[in-house]
């Protein structure tokens, strides 16, 4: 293995008495799959969000290609390559499908300064995005109004704008949640399919999806990784299975 | 000189009691109903006019007092049934357009009713007179009530929102309003009682500003803009703000209009600083906001 | 495109515009120009709001700052003896701009009702500095002496000339505002006005976008507000009062927000039921209030909403 793509040091967030984020680190290797995996409240999000920039650390170290990011914002990231799917949907809702994901290519296609030219008409935008639309599997849906697709497209939707900005690392918060049996078996297959050409930092629930695409796996247990490894690794751990696995009989 | 500065320094803190009781209500209606209500001006000035007209009516001041509060309650109540319960869940846009309606609306009520012309009302002869403060130092017996006044709501307010039920309900309603209704709580009825007390509380305002100041339709803007300063420096929704915000705004306000002209002509020409003094006094509580929120954009206390 | 029902409305709009002189003309009602550039006026500066109320989601509720600041820029020059309208109005539009910027600065970094408090309570502060600058007639305002002057090109003192500059500069804005809304930097507001956290998450830092939006809306509206003080020939701190930001964003609002078109409907509406209202009763803001509040509560779309149009995506 060679240098990791993204470096988590020290990381710590507590909001009031609670701390989400203890002290935390972790690394993900360029090319890997890695799950960050925990019961619930154990401050995964909380972590997705400091790695993308939507919240501030308290202290710690996030180091993305060998880079301080720590203090830039959402924006800056994104630009360096980092990209995130939210596990609460968001997209632009008023928009088209297909204006969606343009949206993401036009946010790394030079400036956005421009005052004249119809954006909805530059092939530039428009092309890769429908490309992108076409990968995830929603080429045919691509005039609808985003807020008229069905849930699991609207995730869909999600992941083809982070894949949009071209990412070194797309961080995704719980991909299949919400989603039914059918829907998060084509999700999982269509990120398998993205194995070893993308770096992928994943926060999920859904134990047959974590197993399906993780190269790693981290257990994180209020704010820390109490173990971390291959899957079969992590399933015998017996620590991760006293703290977390007790409850879930999944593993 | 020191005697003045001390007699402005009252009046300071006279006028930050005024905004206070204007902006406690306004910023708990905004903390707990998520409501921008930019009406709570009208309610002020219907307060001010119905004192002044009850005073007139019954000749006893303390009579016109209790009626006016009752009154401008019974007024926010019906607002808020009629008007303003259905704009809750809807988006602030809707919210200031809708309640800017109600202030043409009220403006307009009032000047049919008592014409454009302002008011001047009067005192009875007990509240009339000047009082020894400190020794040599005499301050109008109103102005000093009207501080007392305000630091006893002030005092209320804090035991209310940290003692009572209802300020616990108010406290949780403000973070988590479907865990309140979880717990059985009649929701619409805390929003009208909230309302109501919000209502109270400008209604005192304005019939307390009704002896100091011109009664005229438009007067509850005039208060409304420099409350939302107040409540934007003291962070929305906090009622410590609202009074950390008060009382400074009062301050600066009250004391830019009395010193800046003089202070100002000491380091300019008395021509320049007759036209400076006025214009920066006036601007003076809208920089130290821009101030403010430059260092602290949520304001100086802010929930959440 | 050309044949949707909002293009024949805008057409047929316009048509009507255009003619109005040769109608009042005909009907020798002099009147009716006036107040058709009254309306024209006033749709520019409803125009300039709804760039970034609709397309930019931010409330401003002090959009008669910049009224003001375009009249205040004629005014001054007049009263020191500048009446080049090419100055002034390069004047309004710099200076609107530039306190636009200053305003935007502090306003767009917070967010919400924090955002309508504080252009709110900005443009209060402009107002009351206005009404206490003596030398500039202080509340009372001041008659602008002439109207401003464009040697070579048309005289303003003749009706007519003046309403098709009116018209002409609100075409114009609405093909600016057109090109503006779906280019790049169009989409990028309303991208942000959708839903903020993502166009952060795909890379855009939407306070630049928001930013420019502002100034640009802030010098439009303050080239309507030369105009209007050209129009009344008059000059004061009114032009900045609260009650007209108010009175902008309900005709936003009444006409449809998030299009182009809406806001001079809007206008036009507005002034028009002020009109024959108030020749009714000196009271017409009791019924104003009430309708106002109707409109934002039955009837958000606004009267464009009346008139079909395929789905336009990204409003």
């Amino acid at each position: 293995m060679g240098e990791p793509l993204l470096e988590v040091r020290g990381l710590t967030k507590s909001f009031g008495g609670l701390i989400a984020t203890d002290r935390m680190d972790l690394d993900v290797t360029e090319g890997e799959t890695h799950a960050v995996i925990g019961p619930n409240g154990a401050g995964k999000t909380t972590l997705l969000s400091q790695l993308s920039g939507d919240l501030r650390p308290d202290a710690g170290l996030i180091r993305f290609v060998g880079e301080d990011i720590t203090h830039l914002g959402a924006p800056a990231r994104s630009m360096r390559g980092l990209a995130r799917s939210f596990q609460i949907t968001s997209i632009f809702k008023d928009f088209t499908a297909l204006d969606n994901v343009a949206l993401a290519v036009q946010a790394h296609a030079g400036s956005s300064f421009r005052f004249w030219r119809p954006a909805r008409r530059e092939r530039a935008l428009r092309e890769p995005a429908l490309e992108v639309l076409r990968t995830v599997g929603l080429a045919e849906r691509s005039e609808l109004m985003a807020a008229n697709l069905a849930h699991g497209e609207q995730r869909q939707l999600e992941i083809a704008m982070a894949l949009a900005t071209r990412p070194r690392m797309l961080l995704l918060d719980e991909p299949v949640a919400g989603m039914g049996l059918d829907e998060s078996q084509r999700m999982i297959r269509f990120l398998q399919s993205l194995k070893g050409r993308q770096t992928i930092l994943l926060v999920e629930h859904d134990m047959d999806a974590v197993f399906a695409l993780a190269d790693r796996i981290s257990v994180m247990v209020y704010g820390r990784i109490i173990a971390s490894g291959r899957p079969e690794e992590v399933r015998v751990n017996p620590e991760v299975r006293q703290a977390y696995l007790g409850e879930d009989t999944l593993l | 000189m020191i005697l003045l500065v001390l007699e402005q320094t009252l009046n300071g803190l006279q006028y930050g009691v005024m905004l206070l009781l204007m902006a406690a209500g306004l910023t708990l209606v905004f903390g707990i109903m998520n409501l921008v209500n930019l009406a709570h001006g009208s309610l002020y000035m219907v307060g001010a006019y119905l004192a002044t007209g009850f005073y007139q009516w019954t000749g006893s001041f303390l009579a016109s007092v209790a009626l006016a509060l009752a009154a401008t309650l019974v007024v926010g109540i019906v607002v808020e049934v009629v008007a303003l319960r259905t704009l809750y869940e809807r988006d602030h846009l809707d919210q200031v357009l809708a309640t800017f309606g109600l202030i043409l609306f009220f403006n307009e009520l009032i000047a049919i009713v008592w014409g454009r012309a302002a008011l001047y009302s009067s005192l009875p002869g007990w509240l009339s007179g000047h009082m020894q403060v400190l020794p040599g130092v005499r301050y109008p017996v109103y102005r000093a009530l009207v501080i007392l006044v305000g630091l006893v709501v002030a005092a209320l307010l804090y035991l209310m929102v940290t003692r009572t039920r209802l300020g616990m309900l108010i406290r949780a309603g403000a973070s988590n309003r479907t865990m309140v209704a979880a717990l059985g709580v009649n929701i619409r009825l805390l929003y009208t009682v909230v309302f109501g007390v919000g209502a109270a509380l400008a209604g005192l305002a304005g019939l307390i500003a009704g002896p100091i100041y011109a009664v005229q339709p438009g007067m509850g803007e005039q208060i409304l803009i420099q409350v939302f300063v107040v409540i934007v420096i003291g962070g929305i929704g906090s009622i410590r703000g609202a009074v950390v915000g008060a009382v400074i705004v009062g301050m600066v306000d009250t004391l830019g209009r009395a010193f800046l002209k003089p202070v100002l002509s000491i380091v300019l020409s008395p021509s320049a600083a007759d036209t400076a003094g006025p214009a920066l006094a006036s601007m003076l509580i809208y920089m130290l906001m821009a101030a403010v929120l430059a260092v602290r954009p949520q304001g100086l206390f802010p929930v959440r | 495109m050309a044949r949707s029902p909002r293009a024949l409305t805008l057409a047929a709009g316009v048509l009507m515009l255009a003619l109005v002189p040769v109608a009042a003309e005909l009907l020798d009602q002099p009147f009716y120009v006036d107040l058709f550039r009254r309306i024209m006026i006033f749709a520019i500066a409803a125009l300039s709001l709804d760039l970034i109320l609709g397309y930019g989601g931010m409330v401003s509720f002090g959009h008669a700052a910049y009224l003001g600041i375009g009249a205040y820029a004629v005014g001054v020059l007049t009263h020191h003896g500048i009446a080049n309208g090419y100055l002034q109005w390069s004047l309004a539009i710099l200076g609107s701009a530039l306190v636009a910027l200053a305003i935007g600065a502090v306003s767009i970094r917070t967010s919400g009702v924090y955002f309508i408090m504080i252009t709110l309570a900005f443009t209060q502060m402009l107002y009351y500095l206005g009404i206490s600058i003596e030398e500039y007639g202080g509340d009372d305002g001041m008659r602008l002496a002439v109207r401003s002057q464009f040697p070579g090109l048309l005289d303003l003192r003749n009706a007519t000339a003046f309403y098709y500059l009116v018209l002409g500069i609100l075409l114009l804005f609405l093909l600016l505002g057109q090109r503006l809304v779906d280019a790049r930097f169009g989409m990028v507001i309303r991208a942000a006005r959708s839903n903020e956290p993502r166009a952060r998450a795909i890379g855009f830092s939407p306070y630049r976008y928001k930013l420019t939006a502002f100034v640009i809306s802030g010098a439009m509206c303050g080239l309507a507000g030369a105009l209007l003080v050209n129009q009344t020939e008059y000059l004061t701190p009114e032009f900045m009062h609260w009650t007209r930001s108010g009175e902008i964003m309900f005709m936003v609002i009444l006409g449809g927000i998030g299009t182009l078109m809406g806001p001079v409907l809007g206008a036009a509406v507005f002034l028009l039921l002020e009109d024959v209202l108030s020749a009714w009763t000196v009271h017409w803001q009791i019924i104003l209030g009430p309708f106002l509040v109707l409109v934002v509560l039955f009837a958000k779309k606004g009267l464009i909403g009346l008139v079909p149009d395929e789905a336009a995506p990204g409003g």
